[in-house]
């Protein structure tokens, strides 16, 4: 019986078979790559807020505390974000004509908040909260990176689990002295891992095991 | 003399009946394949399975839009339909792995016959039962991640000491294997059909298949040497998956589950459900498509044995759980035992389950019950209910009674329970009926070797009988002289 095909079939077999492995190998660590993309996390994406608000301006080069807006971080979940009047006690009377700051005017005036467009968005099942890290030693721009150089505030990191568990797992390679919490010049660095192994000590933080529990954020 | 003969046919059976030779083999299985009209009983059979397999299709899209709480499952009773179905579908494939590994490893040609369908059901069978523990997660496409160890985002892996992801490996191993046996046994068939197709497309996709096959000796060397490592691969899955199917139960400890009795009980019950599947495909395959001389009474009287032997050992299983629960004198494993077997409400699924399992098998020691293809089919039915309802015993009286009396609910299937169940029924009798139309449904390179003129060299008897002539061939093959 003649063959149905003609001999280059044999080359065309032989050779899908090394692409469907490539292609496989490919295609997996293309997945990989796209499920840490900063087209799904968000991650460097500068949000577009209602009023041209630079942190980069309020941060860096005025050198106001983290605290001073966002009142809450040290004693709640959340970090809190500041009231209208908190703005009007400086912008009533410094540009207090700019039509940048309209908005801000407005927000006064009809006794509406200012909607802010939320750039760090955790999921609903993820149990998170401000206060507990703050006091064990976690500093704002170890998360939210160096907020002084940003005129529009970027998700600095991926907020994947992954992210969390990696210094759930090992916080005393992340973690700093207390009074360097609102430091944003702070490098992981500037301890050596003696100093950090102490200082996990010294701020009673927990084991790996309660650590890494799937209840510590997941309740 | 005319005795000798009769003592011979009892002593070796022919599973090979009728006056063949190679091209009559070869026409009556592939013509099933390549002759112009499709019987009319055929469209019949499909559209009937197309039909109920589409209530599968709708119960799983209403599964999806509104969650698992559509069915019946509750607390404490959170298995219920879905794995049970999972653990029966699964079961029923074990067969297919069986007559095509350990038997082609033991030497017992009369698997040949029978190997083809045996193992397109383990496929479709495996099919199904994947479906379950996958939509039983409610979202199957977060499954994958629940599922497979892969570097996820979530940077932490499945749990590796749980027997769920054991389970994941079985059975996706199990998938694998299968289909490749399946496929390999198939390729010098393919080729049969590519050489006979008219048909240009069939042709093309026939030939396709075929990989160039030509059936030399290389090919054939090659062929045998494949077969047989991946009969190697597959012998140890026929014992491995369903043990760790039972895994998922008796490493738990809830009592009816927590036995060492599951591993041995659960593999003899799998290939038990497995050949009463076969026997209810094969006993109308053979006579819808008139293939008894392919597929002996021979055959089904060797299945018969098989399904009562592995059905003793599942009763012995049965004697052993109701011991082990006295002999632990604890008083939870105690209260299980007398819970499931009288004083619990569902005491009759239990007494059914003895009767479908226990009983009914019995009439297969009488010749007379093994003999008769209707009582066979009944036998194979009934086997089927009772191992749907072995699993539907271990999971639900296991659970309903928890270790808290606050804990203690009923369990009842809901319509989707069911729907999704037999829409599975409806979705492997359509791939059976795919499978009939478009895939020689017996091997036909395999059943050739049943016939004498392949078998050159003669078996020992033969020798003994034949001495004159093995000599003589002797003779003229081997001249002194040279």
């Amino acid at each position: 019986m003649a063959q149905f095909f003609n001999k280059s079939a044999n080359n065309i077999a032989r050779i899908s078979m090394v692409a469907a492995a490539v292609l496989a190998g490919v295609g997996g660590f293309a997945f990989t790559q796209f499920s840490r993309s900063s087209y799904l996390t968000g991650r460097y994406v500068e949000k577009q807020q209602p009023v041209q608000f630079s942190h980069k301006h309020h941060v860096g080069d005025d050198g106001i505390d983290c605290r001073y807006c966002h009142q809450t971080v040290e004693t709640t979940a959340t970090a809190g974000m500041p009231s209208t009047q908190t703005c009007m006690n400086c912008h009533s009377q410094l540009w207090a004509d700019s039509p940048y700051l309209e908005p801000v005017r407005a927000s006064f005036r009809d006794n509406k908040p200012i909607e802010w467009e939320r750039v760090h968005d955790l999921p609903e099942y993820t149990y998170f909260n401000h206060s507990i890290h703050v006091a064990k030693g976690v500093g704002c721009s170890t998360c939210h990176g160096q907020i002084d150089n940003m005129p529009a505030v970027f998700q600095e990191n991926t907020l994947q689990m992954e992210w969390c568990i990696a210094c759930h797992r090992a916080p005393e390679k992340f973690i700093r002295p207390k009074k360097e919490i609102f430091n944003m010049a702070w490098q992981d660095g500037d301890l050596d891992e003696k100093e950090r192994k102490q200082l996990k000590d010294d701020l009673k933080i927990r084991s790996k095991e309660m650590m890494t529990s799937c209840s510590t954020c997941h309740r | 003399m005319k005795d000798d003969k009769e003592l011979q046919k009892k002593l070796h059976p022919a599973m090979l009946e009728g006056d063949h030779s190679f091209a009559s083999v070869t026409d009556k299985i592939s013509d099933v394949t390549l002759k112009k009209r499709t019987p009319f009983h055929w469209f019949i059979g499909f559209g009937l399975a197309f039909m109920v397999a589409q209530l599968l299709l709708f119960s799983v899209m209403w599964l999806l839009a509104n969650g698992i709480g559509v069915w019946g499952n509750n607390q404490p009773v959170g298995w219920a339909f879905d794995i049970i179905n999972f653990v029966w579908w699964i079961g029923i494939g074990h067969a297919g792995t069986l007559i095509s590994a350990i038997l082609l490893l033991l030497n017992q040609k009369w698997r040949t016959s029978i190997n083809r369908f045996a193992e397109a059901m383990t496929l479709f069978a495996v099919a199904c039962a994947a479906m379950f523990p996958l939509l039983h997660t409610g979202r199957p496409w977060l499954a994958a991640y629940w599922l497979f160890p892969y570097p996820n985002t979530m940077g932490i892996w499945p749990n590796f000491r749980s027997p769920l992801i054991w389970d994941v490996f079985a059975v996706s191993t199990y998938a694998t294997v299968s289909a490749l046996f399946w496929y390999v046994g198939l390729i010098p068939d393919l080729a049969t059909l590519r050489d006979r197709a008219k048909n240009k497309y069939f042709k093309f996709v026939y030939a396709a298949l075929s990989w160039g096959w030509r059936g030399s000796a290389r090919h054939c060397h090659r062929y045998e040497i494949t077969y047989l490592i991946l009969a190697g691969l597959s012998t140890p899955l026929v014992l491995s998956v369903h043990s760790i199917v039972s895994f998922d139960f008796s490493v738990s400890q809830v009592p009816g589950w927590h036995a060492t009795i599951f591993p041995p009980y659960f593999v003899a019950g799998a290939v038990f459900a497995g050949f009463a599947m076969v026997l209810i495909l094969c006993i109308p395959l053979r006579k819808w498509y008139r293939m008894q001389d392919f597929i002996t009474h021979q055959h089904l009287i060797y299945m018969a044995k098989v399904m009562l032997a592995t059905g003793l050992i599942v009763v012995y299983g049965y004697a052993m759980e109701a011991f082990f629960g006295w002999y632990s004198a604890s008083q939870y494993e105690v209260f299980m035992v007398k819970n499931r077997i009288w004083e619990g409400p569902y005491w009759w699924s239990y007494w059914m389950l003895i009767f479908c399992n226990g009983i009914s098998i019995q009439f297969l020691w009488f010749k007379r019950f093994r003999e008769s293809e209707f009582w066979l089919f009944v036998i194979s039915v009934i086997v089927s209910v009772g191992m749907w309802l072995e699993r539907f015993v271990i999971i639900v009286t296991s659970l309903h009674r928890d270790f808290l009396p606050s804990s203690w609910a009923m369990y009842s299937p809901r319509v989707w329970d069911w729907t999704m169940f037999i829409g599975t029924i409806g979705f492997f009798f359509t791939l059976i009926y795919l499978f009939v139309r478009f895939v020689p449904i017996i091997s036909i390179f395999e059943v050739r070797t049943l016939l004498p003129e392949a078998n050159v060299h003669g078996h020992q008897q033969d020798f003994e009988e034949n001495v004159n002539e093995v000599e003589y061939t002797y003779d003229r093959t081997d001249p002194p002289n040279d």
